[in-house]
């Protein structure tokens, strides 16, 4: 197996399958990191944003459509990672494991 | 009677000493807190539901059991589970009785508060899977502990890990299994002892037989009566007001006490530091809890792993949605009911966490109350279950066939060694549950998720993203994670204050995790990069295969190439 994984490695393939996906996932991460600590910092330093009426005649406050927009962009979050990575992030690393392993396997 | 009481105390002390390590005087601290929960009335269409929801399981842990034979199969249900159905386990181990009447209770007491421990309990998962499923996934086989000693020194990482998972898992079953002992008295009429035997017996009978298996369809089971009962309830709420939330929060701001405020942030997340650290414990801390973590392997591949989070992920927002409506609606329809105020003490009856409970008999007749008193329970057996095989496999897994053992050892003895656990684990959670009865558990999930962020996720993530972390600076830092935790939360107002009744905290913050988490990673980072050349070395020429592994799959547990 050792040696498969050096060869794969070693495959500027590689390094362009683990470049796409590092930065797919860390800016979703980021984006999520953002949002909530925006969410708990707005909550923490100035709650009364949240106490702001949606419109005059409304009690609806702006703290609970942004909270159900947190639930909901998180859950998207999730679909849009797993739709782009089970398609094109495992294709290019079903490519690399039949390049090197089953391709060697058959010399 | 005195002796049996003074053993009471000896063990709660043993166990608290444990956990804690420097407490001296928490002794004292048995009696300070008693629950004011009332026994009610033998609820027989409850206990009904109950028995038929116990008799279908039982039926599946029979299923299961023949099932069951290898290793695989016990720990990781065979690793055939679709990443659909793992996404609906997922969320059935994540909606604890704890969750779904804790948060509605929340919602029903201060409104607005409540929505903000759901997003901090949600935002975790894509955190989870943007940064580590599918490489747990790839790395690991049947639990967390194995992706970490991937290229770190099995021996001393494994202990730590088995650790990390055994404190949570304890920490977390303790409370539950009080939660359940004082949920059935309100619920069935049942006695407390009663309560806590009949969920300590089924979750042994459910793991020993049918190992991981039956725990994921009793999972899956309760989890959809769960969000098939929330659905009802807050449906029934919004049709009473002809589905318009604005006259929802109306008629929910004039009832209430608070009025106008519970639209609003309130006094729930009081200082920054607070809120950031409590942010920090529930998103990194559900990334670290070892029963989670585990069900990961139940799934054939990586593909599946991210699929089972992004079902998870929705199921769990939309019952916390569902949990904020039904909370607004207990407001309106249980506030200046009769019905449901308690005549002495002029709040709710049974307190807040039954706002969930009352509004069930309000929207749906007693038929319905007894149906969800009884998801709740069975909620409770659902996750107890998943806890308790979770801490059966540290044991069995990590501590037995890898750090007494060295690996070398005979899958049945394994297995056997693991039933083995789960029947010591079960009697000490009922055990536990018996000696608790009066003491206020409520800190011990949040004590938990603590320990997970602070222990658990950080040797995990590092080992999978740093490549000169070394077994030393893993199990250092790891160390100072928990004992961190554990120092800051007993010196902290919770421990100190509320339940030894000292007047001042010396740790002023209620949440520990920024703390925990810092020590955690500082420590790892010095004692890893003060490590000998030739560790490091080691460990960065472990890294690259470990890297392609995580990545790509090859190699990985269950995968079809060799």
């Amino acid at each position: 197996m050792q040696q498969f994984y050096k060869k794969i490695y070693d495959d500027p393939k590689f390094h362009e399958l683990e470049g796409k996906r590092g930065k797919f996932s860390w800016c979703l991460a980021l984006a999520v990191l953002v949002i909530y600590y925006a969410f708990i910092l707005i909550i923490a330093f100035r709650p009364e944003i949240f106490a702001i009426p949606l419109s005059d005649n409304s009690v609806i406050t702006w703290g609970i459509p942004v909270g159900v927009f947190v639930i909901i962009i998180s859950f998207l979050l999730t679909g849009i990672y797993v739709w782009r990575a089970n398609n094109e992030f495992d294709q290019i690393g079903q490519d690399l494991i039949e390049h090197h392993v089953k391709k060697s396997g058959t010399e | 009677m005195l002796k049996n009481q003074e053993l009471n105390n000896m063990a709660k002390s043993c166990f608290l000493l444990l956990i804690s390590l420097f407490a001296p005087g928490i002794l004292f601290a048995a009696d300070s807190i008693s629950g004011n929960v009332v026994k009610q009335s033998v609820n027989s269409t409850a206990i009904i539901m109950f028995l038929v929801f116990v008799c279908a399981t039982l039926g599946i842990t029979y299923w299961a059991a023949r099932r069951t034979r290898s290793r695989k199969d016990f720990y990781a249900a065979g690793g055939n589970i679709t990443g659909f159905q793992n996404g609906l386990a997922i969320a059935g181990d994540y909606m604890s009785a704890a969750s779904f009447l804790g948060i509605s209770g929340l919602v029903f007491a201060s409104g607005f508060d409540g929505l903000i421990y759901s997003i901090g309990f949600l935002v975790g998962w894509p955190i989870i899977l943007f940064l580590l499923a599918e490489r747990l996934r790839n790395l690991g086989k049947y639990t967390f502990a194995d992706a970490v000693s991937y290229r770190l020194h099995p021996v001393r990482i494994r202990s730590l890990a088995a650790c990390g998972t055994l404190v949570v898992v304890l920490l977390y079953l303790v409370a539950q299994m009080v939660g359940a002992g004082k949920l059935i008295q309100l619920l069935f009429g049942l006695e407390y002892h009663y309560a806590v035997v009949i969920v300590g017996v089924l979750m042994i009978l459910y793991v020993t037989f049918g190992g991981m298996l039956a725990t994921t369809w009793v999972q899956i089971i309760k989890a959809v009566l769960l969000l098939f009962g929330a659905s009802f309830m807050a449906l029934m709420v919004m049709e009473k007001m002809d589905f318009s939330f604005e006259m929802l929060f109306t008629r929910a701001i004039n009832l209430h006490d608070k009025g106008l405020a519970i639209m609003s942030p309130g006094g729930l997340v009081s200082d920054p530091v607070s809120a950031i650290s409590l942010g920090l414990a529930l998103m990194f801390g559900t990334a670290g809890l070892p029963h989670i973590l585990m069900r990961f392997f139940t799934v054939p591949n990586a593909k599946e792993a991210r699929k089972s989070i992004f079902y998870a992920t929705g199921f769990i927002g939309y019952f916390y949605i569902l949990t904020f409506i039904i909370g607004f609606g207990a407001i309106v329809m249980l506030v200046n009911n009769p019905e449901y105020i308690d005549p002495e003490g002029g709040g709710i009856m049974g307190g807040n966490n039954m706002a969930a409970i009352h509004l069930a008999k309000a929207v749906g007749g007693e038929m319905f109350l007894g149906f969800i008193s009884a998801v709740a329970f069975a909620t409770i057996l659902a996750v107890v279950s998943g806890l308790t095989l979770s801490g059966a496999s540290a044991i069995s897994h990590d501590l037995y066939a890898s750090v007494i053992k060295h690996g070398k050892v005979h899958e049945g003895e394994e297995i056997k060694v693991s039933r083995i656990a789960t029947i010591c684990l079960g009697i000490a959670a009922i055990y536990l549950g018996i000696v608790f009865e009066q003491q206020n558990v409520a800190y011990m999930v949040g004590l938990a998720f603590a320990i997970a962020a602070s222990v658990n996720f950080p040797i995990l993530f590092l080992s999978m993203y740093w490549k000169k972390l070394t077994t030393k600076g893993a199990f250092i830092g790891g160390s100072l994670g928990l004992v961190t935790a554990v120092t800051c939360m007993i010196l902290g107002p919770t421990i100190w204050v509320d339940i030894l009744g000292n007047p001042e905290a010396i740790f002023p913050y209620k949440h520990p995790a920024l703390f925990s988490m810092t020590a955690a990673f500082a420590g790892i980072y010095i004692f890893s990069v003060t490590d000998s050349r030739q560790e490091i070395s080691d460990m960065e020429t472990a890294f690259k295969d470990q890297y392609v592994r995580s990545q790509t799959g090859l190699g990985a547990e269950g995968s079809t190439q060799h």
